[in-house]
Formats: structure tokens, C-alpha cells, sequence
């Protein structure tokens, strides 16, 4: 992972860990509260000074992750496994439609592609309140409803225009040369594309496949009105079933958010070795 | 084929996800709707299984809906099909469903014997408009609970009026010990609402008007703040959490809550309830609101006589005495039917919520009546702080609710603007065909085929789902809608808006305030995000930082956990008494600051809880473009001498600008919508002052007389706002980019 262990001084590195230990605390903290909530028999959203959770069990997370339907089935694998279909998909459409309209950007002059960029920003601006009800009947009309295809063509549409703009900024930077080579070579478009830009791309396109991945895996209001019926359901949905008109459940909720925010880590620790260490410095100067 | 492999890999992955959405094995006849958990839906299934006994020819399907979801996903699904036929909620939404026509009106006579074992007061809940709408299944009130071994220290019974309980709970309190005598959320109205119908106040005239500022409303204002500001019996900025807190660890002596706080409390608490007591001062017995918890008909069910006979059995039997006992027994539900109430799970406490149901006021369920809500907690609040009196908040409360209701502008003829938009329609076809004729548009289109087709699938999809349901919700920010019925009334809303009609322009809820504040909002947000997010990246760079891999994993962690929680957590951590700002800001020696008393306080507690939020994946962001920019360069610059920030200035970033500048402008267009933050930290208080207009849209579509069209010509004004800013910016921000 590391590009060469540069030496420093012992006091450079200490300054540099006490910043980052600051930082990491203060931004814990929050954090520690749902760990409270979430392993502590009894605890609530009553405020405090200490984040420690008082006494330990699992109770909590044995009732999220052991939750049943009417038949007697486990609701939570399946549970999981939509959000995971759904969020997977949401990443890979969301990938390949800003990947090819991002190059077009950033590389092709064409009629219309100042307004296009300025369309996929646009989208953005409207807000939520307008459109929900419209995009039910739409999904409705399309055959879409209470179906994973419609709400990873939803989710993408929502991720997308981040990625293009994105990837466009990132297609930007790197130099035209390399593919003036390859043209040169006797490649095609389409090979240069996915063969010499893709690679090079590699951090930006981490960072909107990211980006797309927890805009689905989080999302809960669309996913509950769209999705009917608890086998149908993805994991924000369920975790939102605790809280009621008068009162939370907040012990399996924090359970819930713990259990939901760990493959979102996984994810972030697996990927991020394409963010650091300079692949794209090699890659340019060859 | 260029584009066979990613539309082949497309329509795979299509058919995959198609798959796991499995149909139905068989259609059911009935479709049951609820928002149960626990217990009580457990109870619910035990009842259906029941039902589905007697009568095998109905096949019914139960349906666990998310509270949260739960209105809009009725009122988008009944009218489709996709609703429910019968469904379980409180009844104070009735009359505005009835409006809608969502609802199926029941037939008294059908019911007789299960309406025969109801008292009277909660089947009139269920009238509206002249017909009865569902059938009382349980009812939600507020109680007294009290820690009886805290009361048996103190020699004492349950107190039997106001005075004894305030007495009782001076004698407890002790606040340096943090101990105090009664504890619920003193702000919120509904739980307030004993005190207020018990000191004779009044939501509505003699006539059935709504009207907040009768003279005997105030009283009960007056005895809250009493006890909270002179006595101080009640902490203060008590919440729900905190209420729950104290009481549950033995430091609160009563507390004010409703039956779902029986769950709530462990095992190990000793603790009972008796209904709220009488109120000295007027010698009448506080009087809470009762929801009435009830099950309703679909109109959707009324599709065929076999659906509609099928669903009204069903509702029938779970209203029915057999029912009760099953959810009295199993789900610990204080059930309507009074004599399936003496086989409940813990009698003593369902004894105690069915005395104070009968005493207590049924939440009308009237739609205007929706609308009392925000005006009268926000007057609450500014007599608890002590801002106004109570007679002056609630006459500003009541001028609030009027220009909620006030009747819709009237109706004109759709035909002018049709005209209208048709002339602009063909004048912008005209100069677009003129400008493609001079600049040989076609030609040039035609030479670029290749680059339409890299962008096309992404232009289709967005334009689908984004502009089509954006035209059609816009549309309607031209109709003002009243009782279920829409009504064109042209640019109405846009002027009422822009014009401030409603307030004057400095009122906190007229657009151009709001407006300001959510400018200021975003700018806040999107520096903090930025500048973080950009130093930790920096941070975070340098390969012999050692750890960096963990600091990195755990430094996204606000942006993985469901920020539903976090937010209420940081609310939770701004409190005035229990807070641990505050409790650092004490051991510090300095003041506490009551956050959410001031503008200034409540703006910056919203803006540390998104800037905790937001910065993460501006560091992601960030770490990803610092890829971009080779090192050699910064190596080069460190030889000829540069500073560390003369470096970063001229250097690293203006090679970041180019992927930065995205994450910037739709960080900026993010922020000024983010509804969450505002609505859970500083629910827009103190007096609606840190509202942003994503916020207000929302309030004025569902909390203030649903007005959708209103609530529809906000957001095209947050859309206009937007285009501005990017039509504004967009001249700097191309010739950085294009020319990236």
C-alpha cells in the first residue's frame, strides 16, 4: 500500500497522530453513543456525559438479526440480500452510465454538451417533496413498483449525475497523449476507453462507486413506499420499522445501524488502496 | 457492436434483480396494513390466524408498513391499487383520508354488536362528516406514572390533584442532585394536553372554528411555566429521552407518558400509573387527547362486492370482542372494548390509561385540525422560555393557524397560461430551429453520433425519472389544493410567496428569511465540509503517517451509520441539563448554553451536526482527486524552496480544482435541500427562525392545512434559487473546468 517509507522526524509524526487522534475522538464520540445504545441492557437518548455503555449484551442484535415473518422465516439474510442486490446494481449501472457519459464530456465537442452537463446538475436541484408522488405513479406505470430493477433505476438516476460531473473533472486530468498513442497504434475508441482511460480513472471511479453504493444502501423513504411486504424489504426499511408515532425502539435501531454501517467499512477498507499510493503517477509518466 | 458488452452485461443484471422480487404464491382476498411491532403486531398476526379459522374462504395477507412511510405510501397506493383493504391507524387522520377518498365509509348497522360493546366517546372519534369511517380498536392517552419506591420514601399515595403533585414533587426535587419531581417533554403539546383542556382551554369555537386564542387557553401555559421556571420541579429542555432517562433510573418522581412507556421501562423499575390528576384551580379532572387507534375500509377495497364484503369482516373481527381479548392479553394493548380490557396483560396500568381515556379528550379528526399542531407548541415554547406571555404567544399561535386555513385563491381559467406556454413553446422551437439553420447544427450533431451514444443511457434514464416527475410536481405548484379537491389558480401561490403577503418580510416564516438563513446554511455547511475534508485528506496523504489506513476507515464513519440516529444523538448532546456540551462547557467553568433557545445556538447546533456528517465524504472525495496530481511536482517545488503553504496554494490546489469543483457545487445543492438535519436537530425553532425552504415546503405540504400546491410552488422557488446560483457561477466555473 505504501509508495516508499519516507523517514521523518519522531516529532513530525507525533504532531501528525496527536492531530489525528483529536480528530478521530471528536468524531467518535457520536459514534460511541450508538455502540451505548446498541450493547447496553438498558440505555436511552437521554443525554450524558459518558458514551460507555453500561453493562454488555447482544440481546439487542439477536432480536435485528433474528427477526421473523408469519411463516417463520429468518427476515434478516433476506433483508440483506436485497440491499445488497439493490446497492450492488445501483453501483455497477450507476458506473457504467456516468463512465461513458463523463468521457463524452470531457473528451468529445458536441452540440448540446454544455447544456448536458448543466441538465445532470440540474436534476439535482428539485427537490424531493415535488416528486415523490409523480415518480410513484410513473414506477407504477412502468410495471416498476415493488420491484429491485425499479428502485436500482431510481438510485442510479439520483447517483449518477454526481458521478458524471466527477469523472469528468477526473477524465480531465489526465493527459490526452496517452490516447493520441494508442490512436496512433491503431486502437479504437472504445478500446482506448476501457482499455488506457478506465484504469487511470480508477480512484475517481472508487470514489462515485462509493459514492453510489451508500446512496442506495442507506436510502429508506422511496425503498418503503415502493417495496411492499417485509421479504421484499431492504435492511434502512426494517431498521426505520422501530420507530412509531410516539416512540423508538432505539436499542434494536442502533443494533441495526451498527450492523448496517459494517459492510460500508468493509467496503471503504477494501477500496481504499485505490485512493492512496499513487497508481496514476506511474501510469502518466509511462 | 461498440456498445454490445455494457448493454448486454445491463440487461443481465436486470433479469437478475428481476428475480428476487418473487410474485405471490396466491392473490390474497385481503390485504391488512399495519405499523406494529413488538407484542402488539405479534397479536395482530394471532388475531388474523383467528379470523382466517372461522372463515377458511377468506385468504387474508398482513403487511408490517414502517410508520414512517406509512401515510405516504396509502395515499400514493389506494388510489393505484396498491393500498391496502383494510388498515390499522390512529383516527385523526380520517377526515383528511375521507376527503381524499381513500377511505371506504362503514355501514353502522353491519357493526352493530361489536359497535354495542364500545363506549360511545371513541366511536364518535371514528364520525366524520356525517359517517361513521372505522372501527375503535384500542386508544392511546397520556398517564401519570410514578416511581413507587421513590413515592414510599417520601410517605406518600399518588397525588389526587395538581396541588398534591406539585407539593410531592418540590419535596423531590433536589437539583443538584439532579433529581426532579416530574418529568415529560414539557414543549410538546400532545403531552401538555391534559393540562390544557383540564384548565377549561379550547382548540375551536362554540361554531367548530379552530381558534387557538380563547382567554382560558393560556392558563395552562402559565401552570407549566410556573412549574418549570419558579418551581423548577421539571428540568429544563426536558425531552422525551431525557423524561425517560430520570424516570428510568429512580431521579424523576412522575413522570407524563402514554402506554407505549410500559415497554419501555425494564423490568427492574418499580413503577405505577393512575390517570393525570385533577387540576386544584379548576377542580375538573385533566382532560389528555385520546387517539383512537382504529381499523379502516379502503376504498380500494370497495372494487367488487366480494372484496368489499371479505374486508368488512375482517374489520368487523378485529374490532370484535374476541380480537380484544387476543390483543389485550397478547399485545398489551389498552383495547377500546372495556370488557376485553379486564383480561389484559397488566391490568393495574390498562385500568388506569382505560380511566383516562374516558376522561380524555378525543384527538379531533377533522383535516384543518392537522394545522393546530406547529402554531401551538411553538407558542408553548416561547411561554416556557419565557420569550412572551402565554396570551400573546397564543394569539400569534392563532394567527399562524388562520393564515394556514385560509381559504385557497380562486379558481381562474387554466387558458391564458395555456396560451401562453404554447406561444413561449413555439417561440423557443422557432429560435432553436434558426440557431441550428446558422450554425449548421444538424451537420455538426451528425459528426458527433459517437459522443451521443456514450452519453445517451444516462440522458434517457435521468430524463424518465427526474425531469418527467419534476414537470408533473411542478405542475401543481399552479393549483391550490382544499379538502381533497385540486383547483387552478395560476401564479396565486408564486405571489402570495413572493410577494410576502402572509408575513411581512422579516417574519421568520416569510420566503426571503427563510431564504437568507438556508444561503447561510449551505455556505456554513459546504466551507466546513470542504476545508476538513481537504485537511484530513492532506492529513492523511503522506505515506509515512503510520496508521493512516485506520484513521482513514474510522474517519468515514459519520457517513455510514444511518444518520437518522446520529442526528438525534447530537440533539440529544446540545441538550441544556444533560447534554454533554454542555456538561464539558460546565466542567470548563464556563456558562451553559441553552442551544436551542436562540437563533445563533440552534443555526450553529445544525450546522456542527451536518459538518460532522459531511465532512467524510468531502475527505473521500478528496483523497480520491489528490490522485490526480502527480507528486514529483510538489517535490520539485519543496527543492526550489517553496513553503508547505505556498505549495498547497499554488500547486496542489489548483491541480485538485478540476475534481474538486463537482463535489463543491453538488455538496452546495445538497446542503440547501437537506431536510433531515434541520427538521431532527433545531426543528426549525426557536419560532420557526432556522427553517431552511426545504423545510418549510415540507411543513406547508403536511403540517400546515396541506397546502400541496403551495408546498409545490416552494420547491420550483428552490429550484429557481438554484438555477440562479449555478447560472451565476457557472461562467468562472466553465473556464475552469472545459479548459481542465
Amino acid at each position: 500500500m505504501d509508495d516508499g517509507q519516507q523517514t521523518v522526524s519522531w516529532g513530525r509524526q507525533l504532531a501528525r497522530q496527536a492531530l489525528l487522534i483529536a480528530v478521530s475522538a471528536v468524531t467518535l464520540y457520536p459514534v460511541l453513543w450508538v455502540v451505548k445504545l446498541a450493547v447496553s441492557p438498558q440505555a436511552s437518548m437521554g443525554g450524558g456525559f459518558n458514551p460507555l455503555p453500561t453493562g454488555f449484551t447482544l440481546a439487542h442484535f439477536e432480536r435485528v438479526l433474528t427477526a421473523r415473518d408469519t411463516l417463520g422465516n429468518l427476515l434478516f439474510p433476506i433483508q440483506l440480500a436485497n440491499s445488497l442486490t439493490v446497492s450492488i446494481a445501483t453501483t455497477l449501472v450507476g458506473i457504467v452510465l456516468s463512465t461513458t457519459a463523463g468521457y463524452a464530456f470531457s473528451r468529445f465537442d458536441f452540440p448540446g454538451k454544455d447544456a448536458g452537463m448543466k441538465a445532470f446538475l440540474v436534476t439535482q436541484m428539485f427537490p424531493g417533496v415535488v416528486m415523490a408522488v409523480p415518480l410513484y405513479i410513473l414506477m407504477d406505470e412502468l410495471g416498476l413498483l415493488n420491484s429491485m430493477a425499479g428502485l436500482t433505476l431510481v438510485y442510479s438516476t439520483t447517483s449518477v449525475p454526481f458521478s458524471v460531473w466527477m469523472l469528468k473533472g477526473y477524465f480531465d486530468t489526465i493527459p490526452r497523449d496517452l490516447e493520441e498513442a494508442a490512436l496512433v497504434d491503431g486502437a479504437s475508441q472504445w478500446t482506448i476507453f476501457t482499455r488506457v482511460i478506465l484504469p487511470l480513472a480508477t480512484p475517481a471511479i472508487v470514489v462515485t462507486g462509493l459514492f453510489s453504493f451508500m446512496t442506495a444502501w442507506n436510502e429508506f423513504i422511496l425503498a418503503a413506499t415502493f417495496l411492499s411486504g417485509e421479504r421484499h424489504m431492504t435492511l434502512p426499511t426494517v431498521l426505520y420499522g422501530y420507530v412509531d408515532e410516539n416512540s423508538t425502539d432505539w436499542a434494536p435501531f442502533a443494533a441495526g445501524a451498527i450492523l448496517v454501517s459494517l459492510p460500508v467499512m468493509a467496503l471503504f477498507f477494501v477500496l481504499q488502496r485505490h485512493l492512496v499510493g499513487g497508481l496514476t503517477a506511474g501510469g502518466v509518466k509511462g | 457492436m461498440r456498445f454490445g458488452r455494457p448493454a448486454a452485461a445491463l440487461l443481465a443484471l436486470f433479469a437478475l434483480a428481476g428475480t428476487t422480487g418473487c410474485g405471490r404464491v396466491a392473490e390474497p382476498d385481503v390485504v391488512l396494513w399495519h405499523a406494529y411491532r413488538g407484542a402488539e403486531a405479534e397479536a395482530l398476526v394471532e388475531v388474523v390466524h383467528a379470523f382466517e379459522e372461522r372463515h377458511p374462504e377468506v385468504v387474508v395477507e398482513v403487511v408490517p408498513v414502517p410508520y414512517q412511510a406509512y401515510a405516504n405510501k396509502l395515499t400514493s397506493g389506494v388510489p393505484r391499487g396498491n393500498g391496502p383493504d383494510v388498515f390499522l391507524f390512529a383516527q385523526e387522520r380520517i377526515g383528511a383520508w375521507a376527503d381524499a377518498g381513500i377511505l371506504h365509509a362503514l355501514e353502522p348497522t353491519q357493526h352493530r354488536a361489536v359497535l354495542e360493546a364500545l363506549p360511545g366517546g371513541v366511536v364518535d372519534a371514528c364520525r366524520y362528516d356525517g359517517e361513521l369511517w372505522g372501527l375503535p380498536v384500542a386508544t392511546k392517552t397520556t398517564a401519570l406514572f410514578y416511581r413507587s419506591d421513590r413515592l414510599d420514601e417520601l410517605g406518600a399515595e399518588p397525588p389526587e390533584t395538581t396541588d398534591d403533585l406539585v407539593a410531592l414533587a418540590a419535596r423531590f426535587t433536589d437539583a443538584s442532585a439532579g433529581r426532579f419531581g416530574l418529568v415529560y417533554p414539557v414543549g410538546d403539546f400532545y403531552f401538555h394536553s391534559g393540562w390544557f383542556f383540564g384548565f377549561g382551554g379550547t382548540l375551536s369555537d362554540a361554531d367548530g372554528t379552530p381558534r387557538l386564542d380563547a382567554p382560558s387557553n393560556a392558563n395552562s401555559f402559565a401552570f407549566v411555566a410556573d412549574l418549570l421556571n419558579e418551581r423548577r420541579v421539571v428540568p429544563r429542555d426536558c425531552d422525551y429521552g431525557v423524561a425517560k432517562d430520570l424516570f428510568a433510573r429512580g431521579d424523576a418522581l412522575f413522570a407524563v407518558n402514554g402506554p407505549w412507556f410500559l415497554g419501555e421501562l425494564g423490568d427492574d423499575v418499580p413503577f405505577g400509573v393512575v390517570p393525570l390528576p385533577r387540576i386544584s384551580a379548576t377542580n375538573t379532572p385533566a382532560s389528555p387527547f385520546v387517539t383512537v387507534e382504529s381499523v379502516l375500509v379502503s376504498s380500494q377495497a370497495a372494487r367488487s362486492p366480494e372484496a368489499l364484503a371479505a374486508a368488512t369482516l375482517l374489520a368487523d373481527f378485529i374490532a370484535g370482542p374476541e380480537s380484544s381479548v387476543i390483543r389485550a392479553e397478547r399485545g398489551g394493548q389498552v383495547v377500546a372494548d372495556r370488557t376485553a380490557a379486564l383480561s389484559a396483560r397488566e391490568p393495574a396500568a390498562s385500568a388506569a390509561f382505560g380511566a383516562a381515556a374516558a376522561a380524555g379528550t378525543p384527538m379531533p379528526n377533522a383535516p384543518e385540525m392537522t394545522a393546530i399542531w406547529e402554531p401551538l407548541n411553538r407558542a408553548l415554547d416561547q411561554t416556557l422560555r419565557g420569550s412572551r406571555t402565554a396570551e400573546a404567544a397564543l394569539v400569534d399561535a392563532d394567527a399562524d393557524l388562520r393564515r394556514a386555513l385560509a381559504p385557497p385563491p380562486p379558481p381562474t381559467s387554466p387558458l391564458p397560461y395555456e396560451v401562453a406556454f404554447g406561444l413561449v413553446l413555439v417561440a423557443a422551437a422557432g429560435l432553436a430551429v434558426r440557431r441550428s439553420r446558422r450554425t449548421a447544427l444538424l451537420a455538426r450533431m451528425r459528426t458527433s453520433r459517437l459522443a451521443y451514444l456514450y452519453v445517451a443511457p444516462a440522458a434517457i434514464a435521468s430524463g424518465l425519472l427526474i425531469f418527467l416527475p419534476f414537470i408533473v410536481g411542478a405542475s401543481l405548484s399552479l393549483y391550490a389544493h382544499e379538502q381533497g379537491e385540486f383547483s387552478f389558480v395560476g401564479f396565486a401561490n408564486f405571489l402570495n410567496i413572493l410577494l410576502a403577503r402572509d408575513f411581512g418580510l422579516t417574519h421568520p416564516q416569510s420566503f426571503y428569511f427563510t431564504l437568507v438563513v438556508t444561503v447561510a446554511w449551505t455556505a456554513a455547511n459546504v466551507v466546513l465540509h470542504v476545508s476538513i475534508g481537504l485537511a484530513l485528506a492532506l492529513a492523511l496523504r503522506d505515506s509515512w503517517v503510520r496508521l493512516r489506513g485506520v484513521y482513514r476507515v474510522l474517519l468515514i464513519v459519520p457517513w455510514a451509520v444511518p444518520n437518522y440516529i446520529t442526528a438525534l444523538i447530537w440533539k440529544s448532546m446540545f441538550n441544556f441539563s444533560f447534554g454533554s456540551i454542555n456538561g464539558v462547557l460546565r466542567w470548563l467553568g464556563a456558562t451553559p448554553v441553552d442551544w436551542f433557545s436562540k437563533w445563533s445556538t440552534a443555526f450553529a447546533a445544525n450546522v456542527a451536526t451536518n459538518t460532522w456528517l459531511g465532512f467524510p465524504f468531502m475527505m473521500v472525495v478528496s483523497l480520491g482527486a489528490l490522485q490526480s496530481i502527480p507528486r514529483d511536482l510538489e517535490d520539485a517545488a519543496e527543492v526550489d524552496g517553496a513553503s508547505r503553504w505556498q505549495r498547497f496554494r499554488h500547486i496542489t490546489l489548483p491541480l485538485l480544482r478540476p475534481a474538486l469543483v463537482p463535489a463543491v457545487v453538488l455538496g452546495t445543492v445538497w446542503t440547501f435541500n437537506m431536510f433531515n438535519i434541520i427538521y431532527l436537530v433545531s426543528g426549525g425553532g426557536p419560532d420557526a427562525s432556522t427553517d431552511i425552504l426545504i423545510t418549510e415546503a415540507y411543513r406547508w405540504a403536511f403540517e400546515r392545512g396541506e397546502r400541496y400546491g403551495y408546498a409545490a410552488a416552494y420547491g420550483v422557488l428552490i429550484f429557481g434559487v438554484l438555477l440562479i446560483y449555478t447560472w451565476a457561477t457557472s461562467g468562472r466555473r466553465a473556464t475552469e473546468l472545459t479548459d481542465g
